[in-house]
């Protein structure tokens, strides 16, 4: 469990997150959403220990801000927005980086081919030969997000719960590997660990979140299922635009939903 | 496209494509063997004839010491063996260095001479030989020989704290910020450098001058003693910043949430890095350009993964010093050019061609 008590975050003078409480559960994925500068990436920062705070955050009973890198990299593992490499790194050595902790919950002997794997669940199988820096924004995506996965690799380890913390997962993917990271998420979920993603397609985040928590201001102004949270008046009152839920396109201008998808 | 290439050769398991261990450790292999080949090569040449070859029969076959003429045993023992000892713990700590910085500033321009570094550590080293006998004699007394190693050690670990504090902003560091905050560290050493030699006597200028153009000429086996216990143990723990210095490669907040105390980190880094070159400098003056050489040459052959570039820059950086102390002796023989002629004659255009080769990372 990730547990969130009157956490605030501030920047210099400057007041990012205010009196924020939110729990996410292990077995569920939840989607941090809110417009740009509303604090959601603040919020991620905070709980991934990077930044100092107000108030308590503790993922399973265990204070954030108490924990030393090490002991937090056995129980979540983060995927952040943009990441440079400063060498020619190979794809299969920036994967493998992800095993530097040593808690990946593979037998010792299976963790040398845990890159391959984690590599084939992203969709870039025949990579690993090839130079990071030269793959596009959304291979390198995947690349970061096979890293990821290598350092939890099981969802739970020794009977407790382990953590994605995902900063716009989707946000350079074209629409089939959005489906793919979002299924391996779920998939995490499904299999004891807690998801904690920020997102920015509302539709991504109904298709697959069980719980959406709604930013506004640095503050949290929803949470609930997907079905209590995306309501025209919050959508208005959030996002500042006038937005219908659930209604169709005038005139046969063609939509494409994720949720429409039939097979993949 | 998948270059296959990069698997490396198949040993028993074959390794997963991209895995470029297999061929480091045979590049690893191949260093050892040709710093011993070099090692061996340094010691035979010179402008006497003392013979190598029947030093080494007298090593191994225990043969009698007459084997060896008196004026050959001296020439090999106490001229050749401690000038080849200094310029390996030289060369390797200066490259050794060269890549730590690099992977810790996160850029592969990162060199202790461009960056101020040695500089600093220079203002250490002079400020001990010209004012070791009036304002600095309680510390030279109290520290003996290794006063000069020490000074330059503190020289070096100022001018790299107040580069890292200026030119990394939450853990990012802007090249362009580095290498002028280097330029303006170096500028500054060079002044007070300066000012020192200004105050020197003749006999301290004489050590200066040479010193400061940088040679293993005066290498004897109590310079070696002051600076080995330095160079030795920085050189000793730099391996053990390898894995992090690899999960660095992705930013420290990466680096921090895969599991690695990047402050202790940094931190290690930074001490190992100016006790290296502060000792180096000390004993041997401003031989530049090989902390950015050595390392750059073994990434194009073994990729950039320091468990395996760490301990090749210490093999490469030995043999290269080596052979470049070889050539400066030999090239206007009987007199010998300072050896940091040489390195930063090769070592300039090498960094010019990076350069070009690179110009983007300059705008990161």
């Amino acid at each position: 469990m990730i547990e969130l008590c009157d956490v605030s975050v501030a920047i210099g003078a400057k007041r990012i997150v205010s009196d924020v409480d939110l729990e996410a559960r292990p077995g569920e994925v939840a989607a941090i959403v809110g417009p740009n500068g509303s604090g959601k990436s603040t919020l991620l920062k905070a709980l991934c220990g990077d930044l100092a705070h107000g108030g308590r955050i503790a993922i399973n009973g265990r204070d954030v801000a108490a924990m030393k890198p090490a002991e937090a990299a056995g129980i979540r593992a983060v995927l952040p927005q943009a990441a440079t490499l400063a060498f020619p790194f190979t794809v299969h050595e920036v994967v493998r980086l992800g095993l530097v902790g040593g808690r990946s919950g593979v037998l010792a002997g299976e963790a040398g081919r845990l890159p391959e794997r984690a590599l084939a669940r992203v969709d870039l199988e025949g990579y690993a030969g090839r130079y990071y820096q030269e793959l596009s924004g959304g291979e390198q995506q995947r690349v970061q997000l096979a890293r990821v996965l290598c350092q939890v690799w099981a969802p739970v380890l020794e009977g407790r719960p382990r953590y994605l913390l995902l900063d716009e997962p989707v946000s350079s993917l074209d629409i089939r590997h959005q489906l793919m990271v979002m299924d391996v998420a779920r998939d995490f979920a499904e299999r004891g660990g807690g998801v904690v993603a920020i997102l920015h397609d509302l539709n991504l985040a109904a298709m697959y979140a069980d719980r959406i928590h709604a930013m506004h201001d640095g503050r949290l102004v929803a949470s609930g299922t997907p079905g209590e949270v995306l309501n025209d008046t919050l959508i208005e009152k959030v996002f500042g635009c006038r937005l219908k839920v659930g209604a169709l396109p005038a005139g046969g201008v063609p939509f494409v939903l994720p949720q429409s998808i039939v097979s993949h | 496209m998948v270059d296959q290439s990069l698997a490396g050769p198949s040993g028993m398991m074959a390794r997963p494509a991209g895995d470029r261990s297999g061929r480091a450790v045979l590049a690893l292999a191949a260093l050892a063997a040709g710093l011993v080949a070099v090692a061996l090569f340094s010691l035979a040449s010179g402008a006497s004839d003392a013979s190598a070859l029947g030093v080494l029969r007298h090593w191994v076959s225990g043969a009698p010491a007459d084997a060896l003429s008196a004026r050959d045993r001296i020439i090999i023992h106490d001229i050749r063996l401690p000038r080849v000892v200094m310029g390996m713990l030289v060369g390797a700590a200066l490259a050794v260095s060269g890549a730590v910085m690099q992977g810790l500033f996160r850029n592969p321009l990162a060199d202790p001479g461009l960056v101020g570094v040695s500089a600093g550590a220079g203002l250490g080293a002079v400020s001990v030989i010209v004012l070791g006998t009036t304002s600095l004699a309680p510390f030279t007394a109290l520290l003996g020989p290794a006063a000069l190693p020490l000074a330059a050690f503190c020289g070096g670990l100022a001018a790299t704290l107040i580069l890292y504090r200026v030119a990394t902003r939450q853990g990012r560091t802007s090249v362009a910020t580095m290498l002028l905050a280097g330029i303006a560290l170096a500028a500054l050493a060079m002044a007070l450098t300066g000012m020192l030699v200004f105050i020197a006597d003749d006999r301290q200028l004489r050590d200066l001058t040479f010193w400061q153009l940088g040679s293993l000429a005066g290498a004897t086996w109590q310079k070696i003693a002051a600076a080995a216990p330095v160079i030795v143990p920085a050189l000793a723990a730099m391996p053990f910043l390898a894995r992090g210095l690899n999960a660095l490669a992705l930013g420290e907040a990466t680096a921090a949430h895969l599991g690695v105390p990047v402050q202790r980190l940094k931190y290690a880094a930074i001490v190992s890095v100016s006790a290296a070159v502060g000792a180096a400098v000390a004993v041997s003056g401003g031989i530049g350009f090989v902390g950015i050489v050595v390392p750059h040459l073994l990434r194009l052959v073994i990729g950039p993964d320091n468990r395996y570039l760490l301990p090749g820059s210490a093999l490469l950086g030995a043999a290269l010093l080596l052979l470049a102390d070889a050539f400066s002796r030999t090239v206007v023989a009987p007199a010998e050019l300072p050896i940091g002629i040489v390195t930063a004659a090769i070592g300039g255009p090498f960094f010019l061609w990076i350069l070009l080769r690179r110009r983007g990372i300059v705008d990161l």
